[in-house]
């Protein structure tokens, strides 16, 4: 549908395309806002956003505002891959929460917090529905959606605009300067000192030879023997374990007399 | 054209064309796999395949059954939720950015008057965007899910390289929004119609952005090419360090996805590229000289066509020519050169539009065009220079040079020689085997 014919329907009544649009995807919004609190693994919790992002996307198409919408997909798309990196330059790839309480009365504080964040936002909703006239979708778009966005973001909103950039960018900067290991200039090694290392007395320049070379077994853990039928100790990764065998097992096979 | 024009078709003929895309962009893959096998062959000396149906059209076909039948495994440390939907993220939004592009004009279907394309919004470019960073999800989230260490390398590649490439790709376009004054893809092909005639040039300006814009158009092409992980960025995937990147885990349907993927979104940057740059479904000059029938009906269709598959040409030649970038340099390629030559390219278009609707007299709008020349070349000329160098055997090895052979040649023997013969395993071939015999 286009935005001309969705800004049409939104004037007056509800159509029927978006009132179905609304109650598929309200519940999976829920559930992705639910599941990313509840969700044990960090990596869930950011997937569980994308849910709830996306639903979010597409309410601000159905509500005549297509550039929002589409707009909200990139750049939170964006946003949790960032948060996706965070949680993996961070924590690491399997780490779970620990329901162990660290901070004492968290758990309360979050609840007081929360109930009057919710608070917050029903009385603004309230009053915003009740004693604030609106001006209409037509007011607002008539110069074309994104036309009336811009003029808002670069007049009127454009300080808090750039705070929210800024902020923006010193978390990133921030998760970069945690998660970066200081390297210092003497610990660096150069190529030239490298090559002089390799080739320094005590230190075999050649590659090892690799495991299973004239072997009985294409096993890693089997040496390569060397000419002479001696097994080289050097073909095999010292962390390997080392396998065991019977001495039947080792025994050379098929030359019993 | 007028965006009122899109969404009164009945659902049927939406059917059709869901289908028809769907069609559309399968073939294609199936097709771009034998196209990219056959060229690639040509440019290394060797056939190709030529063995299934005619010139061997249908290899591709078979190799997708054979894949369809292969085992699918799941591995023990996957996250099995994630690891299973990763592929489908990847293939559904490839398909659904294809449906906001224009195939061709309004031409009659069934008794209705149509477009030749899906949909279109005011913001259809944005789509096309928001289906291409919602795809690197299937990437980085199968990587991830694979539970193994190189998947994981990849993924960890491949959200770096969208996060940088998507800004150049965005940038990019943005010089096209300006241009064109729409975000909408019929529209910016309306808008390449007709070139904008120019009071001080006695012919009209090129209709094609990819003229009229050409840095646009080459930093376009080269983050697209970054966008769909192919060579010579395709370090998501680098077979020669990662294995198989993101996909190393993945076998049988599960793999077959992420390749539609990867073929379907080929397909999809060069559709945009030539909606975006070449004139869309418009034939390209010498085509429109036989008349104005040229662009009605089908004939659009394979204009279109034609323009994609020549775009797809390059990103096969790519692959043959190009060896892999180094991460750091693909890095600092994407932010250090890219992004700011877009921003300065954007920079001196603004001014050139702003420019051309002010009512500034002509005499000083020369005066502001020479003030901003002589402030670039200012800017170029005092630029600190990056301090040189040594070359390589400047200087001697023991202050940190190179260690190289002396220039008279007389290469003295090494000191290392004995001491590496004496560490080598002792080998007695003879005395030992004459024991055992």
């Amino acid at each position: 549908m286009t935005s001309v014919a969705i800004l049409a329907e939104a004037a007056g009544r509800v159509g029927t395309g978006e009132a179905i649009t609304f109650w598929v995807l309200t519940p999976v919004a829920l559930v992705g806002a639910i599941g990313m609190v509840w969700a044990r693994n960090a990596v869930h919790s950011a997937l569980f956003l994308v849910l709830t992002m996306l639903s979010l996307g597409v309410f601000y198409v159905l509500q005549a505002g297509p550039f929002i919408g589409m707009v909200q997909i990139i750049v939170y798309t964006g946003a949790i891959i960032m948060l996706f990196l965070f949680v993996l330059m961070l924590v690491g790839r399997d780490a779970s929460d620990s329901l162990i309480e660290t901070l004492r009365g968290q758990r309360t504080a979050a609840i007081v917090l929360g109930v009057g964040f919710a608070g917050l936002i029903c009385t603004m909703l309230a009053r915003g529905l009740t004693s604030m006239a609106d001006k209409g979708l037509g007011a607002a778009n008539k110069d074309g959606n994104v036309q009336g966005i811009a003029a808002l973001l670069f007049t009127r909103y454009v300080f808090a605009f750039e705070v929210t950039s800024a902020l923006l960018i010193t978390a990133a900067v921030g998760a970069m300067i945690l998660a970066h290991v200081e390297k210092r200039k003497e610990d660096k090694v150069n190529q030239p000192a490298m090559m002089r290392r390799r080739f320094a007395p005590g230190n075999y320049p050649g590659p090892k030879p690799g495991p299973g070379v004239f072997a009985t077994s294409n096993s890693v853990a089997t040496p390569a023997r060397l000419p002479d039928g001696t097994p080289a100790d050097r073909s095999i990764s010292p962390i390997l374990p080392v396998r065991e065998l019977t001495a039947a097992e080792a025994a050379p096979k098929g030359t019993e007399e | 054209m007028n965006l009122d024009q899109f969404g009164n078709d009945p659902w049927w003929l939406i059917l059709i064309k869901v289908v028809a895309i769907f069609a559309f962009l399968v073939v294609m893959t199936l097709f771009t796999i034998w196209y990219e096998r056959r060229v690639v062959a040509r440019m290394q000396h060797r056939p190709g395949p030529n063995r299934h149906g005619p010139f061997g059209l249908l290899q591709s076909l078979a190799d997708g059954l054979k894949l369809a039948f292969k085992e699918d495994i799941m591995p023990t440390l996957a996250d099995k939720v994630v690891y299973f939907f990763a592929p489908v993220i990847s293939t559904v939004t490839a398909f659904t950015a294809f449906s906001v592009m224009p195939l061709g004009p309004a031409v009659r279907l069934f008794g209705h008057s149509t477009p030749l394309q899906l949909t279109d919004t005011s913001v259809a470019v944005l789509v096309v965007l928001a289906c291409s960073s919602m795809g690197v999800y299937g990437v980085v989230l199968a990587g991830w899910a694979s539970g193994s260490t190189y998947p994981l390398l990849g993924a960890l590649r491949s959200s770096a390289q969208m996060i940088s490439y998507e800004v150049a790709m965005g940038l990019s376009i943005v010089a096209v929004f300006m241009t064109a004054n729409s975000m909408s893809t019929s529209q910016i092909v309306d808008a390449q119609a007709h070139g904008q005639e120019v009071s001080w040039l006695p012919f009209p300006l090129p209709g094609w952005y990819a003229i009229l814009l050409l840095p646009s158009f080459l930093i376009y092409f080269v983050s697209a090419v970054g966008e769909t992980n192919r060579a010579p960025f395709d370090l998501p995937e680098a077979e020669s360090e990662l294995v198989g990147g993101f996909h190393t885990e993945y076998s049988s349907l599960k793999f077959a996805l992420f390749f539609l993927a990867e073929y379907i979104n080929m397909v999809t940057v060069s559709a945009l590229c030539t909606t975006l740059f070449l004139g869309g479904w418009r034939a390209p000059w010498p085509v429109t000289l036989l008349g104005s029938g040229v662009n009605h009906g089908v004939f659009p269709v394979i204009w279109f066509s034609i323009k994609v598959l020549l775009l797809l040409f390059v990103f096969v030649w790519l692959r043959g020519t190009l060896p892999r970038l180094r991460y750091d340099q693909f890095m600092r390629f994407g932010w250090k050169i890219l992004l700011p030559l877009n921003l300065v390219w954007i920079l001196l278009l603004a001014g050139v539009k702003v420019m051309q609707g002010s009512a500034v007299p002509a005499g000083r709008k020369v005066l502001i065009i020479a003030a901003v020349a002589v402030v670039a070349l200012l800017a170029v000329t005092l630029w600190p220079s990056r301090k040189a160098e040594p070359k390589p055997g400047e200087l001697p090895p023991q202050e940190g040079g190179f260690p190289v052979p002396p220039l008279d040649l007389a290469v003295p023997p090494s000191p290392h020689l004995k001491r590496i013969e004496a560490q080598r395993e002792p080998v007695s071939v003879g005395a030992d085997s004459e024991e055992s015999s």
